[in-house]
């Protein structure tokens, strides 16, 4: 048991329902998904403001922070969110991921903020939890 | 482009973080200068130091030991509360109203929620922050999910220290949240000063279940959804049954049960002076032949609705007497000892089993001991003499000169 502890540090997660959209069925998906693979994940629930957002990374201390957006807001959500990580020096080994609807001109621009990846509707399960297992910081 | 796959690409970072976000980014294990720094971080506030100092306890991760080793002397100034009961009783919501409450009163609030983890993935969904909206924003409430992870009383280990982690940040109040479903969350549970054990009313069953165990740890029952039917039934069944666990533990007090089940139990309890279930001084009860302090805390039953805050204040009220009561019986200090006791116990435990288990590998392994223990050609009693004769012998020798006090 306590070899296996030393081995295996569990990935632990934040997925985060950012501004006004009330659609958490992706969220609740991609939390159950994280789950089986062995992940830790906490859920924030529904209309989360950016600094809760924040709050909630920070105090968690997640390897990964998902952000599900599906209202389009995600232009002036996601820089927010990142400026509060920044703030408390939790920006940098952050795995910071978007999934939701984004159109590819908007998908550019949050790759360039710091965003790792965006998945959108239809990615395979499993293809973002391989994301995750290969990116994942790795911060002893 | 991304932040994850690129360790070596930042240790620079914004003034603002300094020891806590190197930390961070750097790869090497062990280093006890990086460590300090981090706990030295942890102790000028900086939040994420904190949150990284309980990843490293909750991970094992090397150096966690040093590291809370130096947190341990500047701990013992937070009041630490555990809150527990059955999944759905509202554990999540009342812990968030009783947080905001001490914010209310410029307290700073700690809160560790342990969920449990899945067995066969080892992962989990932890919920409990959801329920945190009216602290939502506000950094000085440092809400940290824990997740059981399987391992057996590792948990209450790892509890504890992520509570001495938020004590050292200089937290005020140290709120536990568990789940009460066994040995692990009751021994969690049992690292706070004051257990608040909740309960759902109309759930007889749930009250019987009660017995088992929890009944015997909790300061405060507090029966929340009160305004739901069923609530008075529920808080007299709790009434009683605790007057029958004052009985069992003195063998007179079942003379206080019979004041009777009055129906309905609601309202009645303002602030927890029905009856003889006063907190402090009940006289019912100051003549217990086999108690020296004649003024034992009597568990109160209180009644909450937490979605909309009813009965918050009366439970502060009545968990801050709990801690009132501690300190002036000596209660407190005897806690905490006991508490430390445990702790050296379990650790000398673990880290003897793990020694143990040291010496079975240069002994070719468990299985191969198995194997010869199969066929018959030994016994288990005598390979476990045979592995231990070494530590034995080296205990042995070393108190050959001194005097014997530890065994038992």
């Amino acid at each position: 048991m306590s070899t296996q502890e030393r081995e295996e540090r569990t990935v632990r997660c934040l997925i985060a329902k950012v501004g006004l959209d009330g659609h958490d069925r992706g969220a609740h998906v991609i939390s159950r998904a994280f789950r089986d693979a062995g992940f830790e994940v906490v859920y924030s629930g529904l209309h989360r403001a950016p600094e809760e957002i924040v709050q909630a990374a920070v105090q968690e201390d997640v390897d990964v922070l998902g952000i599900s957006i599906l209202s389009g807001a995600h232009n002036t959500l996601v820089p927010k969110v990142i400026e509060g990580l920044e703030e408390y020096g939790a920006f940098d080994d952050t795995l910071i991921l978007v999934g939701g609807i984004v159109p590819d001109e908007d998908r550019e621009k949050l790759l360039e903020m710091g965003v790792a990846a965006v998945f959108g509707p239809g990615t395979p399960m499993s293809e973002t939890v391989e994301f995750v297992r290969e990116h994942a910081p790795d911060r002893r | 482009m991304t932040p994850g796959d690129s360790d070596g690409e930042t240790t620079e970072r914004d003034g603002a973080s300094t020891a806590s976000g190197a930390a961070g980014t750097e790869r090497d294990t062990g280093g006890d200068g990086r460590d300090a720094d981090l706990v030295d971080a942890l102790l000028d506030g900086e939040h994420r130091a904190l949150a990284r100092v309980i990843s490293k306890i909750e991970n094992r991760a090397p150096g966690y030991r040093d590291i809370v080793s130096r947190l341990h002397e500047h701990t013992g100034s937070a009041s630490v509360v555990g809150v527990t009961g059955s999944p759905g009783a509202g554990k999540s919501t009342l812990v968030d109203k009783l947080a905001r409450a001490y914010r209310d009163r410029g307290e700073t609030v700690g809160v560790i929620a342990v969920d449990p983890s899945s067995p066969y993935t080892g992962g989990a969904v932890l919920g409990d922050r959801i329920r945190m909206a009216s602290n939502a924003g506000d950094m000085d409430v440092f809400f940290r999910s824990m997740s059981a992870r399987g391992t057996l009383g590792g948990l209450s280990t790892a509890t504890a220290d992520a509570v001495k982690a938020l004590d050292a940040f200089g937290k005020d109040r140290v709120v536990i949240e568990t789940v009460g479903a066994g040995q692990n969350e009751v021994e969690v549970v049992r690292t706070a000063d004051t257990v608040a054990v909740l309960v759902q009313p109309g759930s007889g069953d749930d009250v019987q279940m009660l017995k088992a165990g929890i009944l015997e740890i909790g300061d405060v029952f507090v029966v929340n959804k009160a305004d739901m039917d069923g609530a008075g039934r529920t808080v007299a069944d709790l009434r009683e049954m605790l007057h029958m666990r004052d009985g069992d533990a003195s063998g007179v007090g079942a003379a206080a049960g019979h004041h009777g089940v009055d129906g309905d139990g609601r309202g009645a309890d303002a602030n927890g002076a029905a009856g003889s279930d006063g907190p402090v001084g009940a006289a019912g009860d100051a003549d217990r032949p086999d108690d020296a302090t004649d003024d034992d805390w009597d568990p109160e039953v209180l009644e909450t609705v937490a979605t909309d805050g009813e009965g918050v204040g009366e439970l502060l009220d009545t968990l801050d007497a709990h801690r009132a009561w501690l300190e002036s019986s000596g209660r407190l200090a005897d806690r905490e000892r006991e508490r430390h006791a445990a702790e050296i116990r379990h650790l000398l435990r673990s880290d003897a089993a793990a020694l143990l288990e040291r010496e079975l590998d240069a002994r070719g392994g468990v299985d191969a001991l198995a194997e010869r223990v199969r066929a018959r050609e030994t016994d288990p009693y005598a390979v476990a003499d045979e592995v231990l004769a070494p530590l034995a012998d080296c205990v042995g020798e070393g108190r050959e000169t001194g005097d014997r006090s530890g065994d038992e």
